[in-house]
């Protein structure tokens, strides 16, 4: 047994152990995304227990649309893809690539927010508020029109439940307010790499900046499938 | 192997294409499926494969050490542990 605990077997296992200097970093990182994941695993599970609930949801495709949110999808996935990009350029020792897949990745945030707000502010001016909404309803979920007041509803109509507002702007600010912050958290690493902050040897930074921008796309591809399309 | 200052990467155009296809089809299966259960299945599947992509490649969760692969499942188990509790109480408008 003391055989076995020479310090050059210490050596090895601290080699191996996850907990190497180079990692504490990464580490940290994921355990923020671990707890962050929560947060929005929170507000998805209480969107869908809400909706299950609710005998007067609105199909989502109808009252929200689709074709904008598949092009804002598009774009993060594609600023997922110059992070990475960025990342790789600094491995190879490419600094004014690194520079430019990052300024490209924060233009891809930049413009998600705008087509995020361009679709909250559509969708505030058609009456649906944080509260209520003015969907009309039939049975299974379809928008069939409008609702102002003194308005008769047919036979077979209801007005659509006021938590699909609730939690659509809850969720999506939710994720909106985290691209925000992605946006200033990669303009930051942006000007250390323009400053020659990282090196082949050390791109640390930038790995730990691509972890939180692809876990915001990573949310996105879900928030997009539960809120929009099912 | 990889020369001097130059690492090996994961093909990241070929997930991206992967990325891209998944989303088109999905976008396509509430057109074409309407019935809940199947259609619902297939979305879920959908997003779940594009999730794991960007964690396994993008977020490089392939190629690292267990301890990280270990904490971002944690609250995945958490999540669905919540969801199977608040699911009893949703459900009661399809029971009575």
């Amino acid at each position: 047994m003391s055989q076995v605990a020479t310090v050059g077997h210490g050596a090895v296992d601290s080699y191996e152990s996850p907990l190497t200097p180079e990692s504490w970093g990464k580490l940290g990182m994921w355990i923020f995304l671990a707890g962050d994941a929560m947060s929005f695993g929170a507000l998805l599970a209480t969107y869908g227990a809400l909706r299950f609930g609710a005998s007067n949801w609105p199909n989502p495709a109808e009252a929200l649309g689709i074709t904008l949110t598949a092009g804002m999808t598009f774009l993060l996935i594609c600023s997922s893809v110059t992070m990475v990009k960025a990342l790789a350029a600094m491995q190879d020792g490419d600094q004014p690539a690194c520079v430019r897949f990052l300024a490209m990745t924060i233009a891809g945030g930049v413009i998600f927010l705008g087509l995020q707000a361009y679709e909250w502010t559509h969708l505030i001016n058609h009456g649906m508020l944080l509260a209520e909404n003015n969907f009309i309803i039939d049975a299974t979920g379809s928008v069939v029109g409008h609702y102002h007041e003194g308005k008769e509803l047919a036979a077979g109509q209801m007005r659509a439940s006021g938590l699909f507002g609730t939690t659509f702007y809850m969720t999506t600010g939710f994720h909106g307010m985290h691209v925000f912050s992605g946006v200033v958290y990669l303009t930051v690493v942006m000007l250390k790499a323009m400053r020659g902050g990282y090196t082949p040897e050390d791109t640390n930074g930038i790995e730990l900046v691509g972890l939180y921008w692809h876990f915001v796309d990573l949310v996105w591809i879900l928030v997009f499938t539960f809120v929009y399309l099912v | 192997m990889a020369g001097n200052g130059t690492h090996e990467h994961p093909n990241y155009m070929l997930i991206f294409w992967w990325l891209l296809g998944l989303t088109i089809l999905e976008v396509a299966v509430p057109m074409v499926i309407t019935a809940p259960v199947p259609k619902i299945a297939l979305l879920v599947s959908m997003a779940v494969a594009k999730a794991a992509l960007v964690a396994l490649y993008f977020m490089h969760l392939r190629f690292e050490k267990k301890l990280l692969g270990i904490i971002a499942l944690t609250p995945m188990i958490i999540c669905a542990f919540l969801l199977f509790m608040l699911m009893p109480d949703s459900s009661w408008r399809w029971i009575g």
